[in-house]
């Protein structure tokens, strides 16, 4: 028998965010292994977190990504909140609701237009396809700034906001400040929904995963900021529950913990999120959607580019309303007196679902914090999604192998920045 | 990195369109790499007027926000060389002559770098070749890279890099008024 090994190596992976490299083993015509590897160092904040006040975990958290800080603060307020038994005021739930769309649009702007899209229209990076279409790209930079504005507007920045606290902002904006963002919001949600029609117009391989998806789930809206945990296998249970069904692991290959649903692999994020929520989609979102060929769940991880530009639109047509009805938060937080317990919180980060729970003294110091983001919930599901490509296409030379499992790390969109941080692939052909 | 921790993220000072916009990249948290915010600190308190100064983690899109409108950008930022000479100044300039140009000046990989990268790894060329692309970038770039002793974790310049701070404030301000008084006027 001859013994034929190949080996495809990517030692940086590009367009992805953060650092992790990519090794996939074929042996005798079948794949041995594949394995994402996250080599970010580990980043301890779960560890640092011990000691602080319940008041500047926002602060800190936030810290963990440039590109969702939203998420990291929102997840960290519910855990404090829940923890210190304090519910906010539905004028600050709506303001957090409208900060996160600001995060959703700028995020997933990003991802479509700077990361995703040249993979389906033959371009090495952003600058090229920038080259040859230069309004698209513009638009997606308009986008992007759409989802800053607001950011700026309500957080006080786009990146790493400043006017958020545990409880509530620091200052709350009047209505007349948000008057000028419903008129770009108006203008960005045609942008928006130029974009679905233009990312439905790709093609798209034919693929289908089978794995159980588990997202926030929130009767009457598309969750974002808050809600219960749902998944297609039928879970349904609260944020508190969520250490008794998702479990944390250590692999060798990854500074990122790996994590399981009730013992299977499982998936977050625009995919898990348009499976379990599409039916609260706003009208806009869902005829836009319709328009886009996607039908009351999506499980091809190719046209997550799909579901992210109908979210865009859905987060830019709730941003409308929230800003139409907005009454001015008074006053524009809410005490939270520390209580010796613990609190556990999720949102829906733009990768996925985000959980953290601390553990209060009755001063408020924490004296135990941990952060399950969406990336490293994705990581076996994604090196599964590797073994399944791989096996399909080892008639592919090692170049095109490489490029296609490239691709199918980026439409999970991976933060192994917040997951632990760039995609290094390996593949050994034996 | 993830953390681009600059203190801020939008142009400061200069109402309406600068004539000149200094950009200052970098993460005061990782030592060396806050040369370019602290000289935007430093230039905020001589307040060289019709100058737009902004403090910025280097994201493409924030970059030409940054100089959008601005017939100059300087950009300052710091970098790691072999063998290294903490605190020197180099000088880049970069003139606006059409696609592809100029940003390949600034593409010496640094010994044992890699290449391309996410929009978390994106460096000042790749800003360059898309605001070339789209027609965005500034009539003239100066770059100014500082050379680093250290990158690691904490705040506060090494003693080397911050020695140089007076000498790349001059340099900026002369940058910034070479401009003024003739346009693509050089040191």
């Amino acid at each position: 028998m001859t013994h034929r090994s190949r080996q495809l190596r990517v030692s940086a992976l590009a367009r992805v965010e953060g650092e992790g490299a990519l090794s996939v083993i074929v042996e005798d015509g079948r794949v041995r292994d594949a394995q994402l590897q996250i080599y970010e160092p580990p980043r301890f904040f779960e560890a640092f977190l011990r000691g602080r006040q319940h008041t500047e975990v926002t602060d800190i958290t936030s810290r963990i990504c440039g590109i969702c800080p939203v998420a990291y603060q929102t997840s960290a307020w519910l855990a404090i909140e829940d923890a210190c038994g304090v519910t906010v005021s539905e004028p600050i739930a709506a303001l957090r609701r409208l900060l996160y769309c600001g995060e959703w649009i700028s995020s997933h702007a990003l991802h479509i237009y700077m990361l995703h899209a040249p993979d389906f229209l033959g371009y090495p990076d952003v600058v090229a396809l920038a080259r040859d279409h230069r309004e698209l790209v513009e638009r997606g930079l308009r986008l992007k700034k759409a989802g800053n504005a607001i950011l700026e507007t309500v957080g006080g920045r786009a990146i790493h906001p400043v006017n958020c606290r545990v409880g509530g902002f620091y200052r709350a904006p009047a209505k007349a400040e948000l008057i000028p963002l419903a008129q770009r919001l108006r203008g960005a949600l045609d942008d928006a929904l130029a974009t679905t029609g233009w990312v439905a117009g790709f093609d798209y391989p034919d693929v289908e995963l089978e794995h159980e998806l588990l997202a926030v789930r929130e009767p009457g809206c598309y969750a974002i900021e808050r809600g219960q945990v749902a998944s297609t296998g039928g879970l349904a249970f609260p944020p508190r529950e969520f250490g008794g069904h998702v479990v944390e692991h250590q692999v060798p290959h990854s500074t990122a913990l790996h994590a399981t649903l009730d013992g299977r692999g499982y998936l977050t994020g625009p995919l898990a999120r348009y499976t379990i929520n599409s039916a609260e989609l706003s009208p806009i979102a869902r005829e836009a959607a319709a328009a886009a060929g996607l039908g009351p769940t999506c499980r091809n991880p190719f046209r997550s580019i799909v579901v992210r530009a109908v979210e865009i639109v859905y987060a830019a047509s709730e941003a409308l309303r929230i800003i139409e009805e907005y009454e001015r938060p008074e006053p524009a937080y809410t005490d939270v007196p520390p209580v010796a317990g613990v609190g556990h919180g999720v949102s829906e980060a733009p990768r996925g679902l985000l959980y953290h729970r601390y553990q209060l003294a009755a001063d408020g110091r924490i004296e135990s914090a941990t952060i399950i983001p969406p990336t490293s919930q994705n990581q076996a599901a994604i090196e599964a999604d590797l073994r399944a490509v791989v096996a399909a296409h080892l008639d592919l030379d090692d170049a095109e192998l490489t490029a296609l499992c490239e691709r199918t790390i980026r439409n999970y969109d991976p933060c192994i920045s917040c997951a632990a941080h760039f995609l290094d692939l390996r593949v050994e052909r034996r | 990195m993830s953390e681009p921790g600059g203190p801020a993220d939008g142009p400061r000072a200069a109402a309406g369109a600068p004539r000149a916009a200094v950009i200052g990249i970098g993460n005061p948290y990782r030592r060396d790499d806050g040369i370019g915010p602290a000289l935007v600190a430093a230039l905020e308190r001589l307040r060289p007027p019709g100058v737009s100064l902004t403090v910025a983690d280097g994201e493409p899109s924030q970059l030409l926000d940054a100089w959008s409108g601005a017939p100059l950008a300087v950009v300052v930022d710091a970098v790691l060389c072999e063998a290294p000479a903490p605190g020197r100044i180099h000088r880049t300039v970069i003139h606006r002559t059409g696609r592809g140009s100029g940003a390949d000046d600034l593409m010496v990989p640094a010994p044992g770098s890699r290449a391309a990268a996410s929009t978390h790894g994106l460096g000042i060329p790749d800003a360059v070749r898309l605001a070339e692309a789209l027609h965005q970038a500034p009539a003239r770039l100066v770059v100014m890279a500082v050379e680093a002793a250290d990158i690691g974790f904490g705040v506060g310049l090494s003693p080397a890099v911050a020695a140089c701070l007076p000498e790349l404030t001059r340099a900026v301000l002369t940058e910034v008024a070479a401009d003024h008084e003739a346009a693509g006027g050089t040191l």
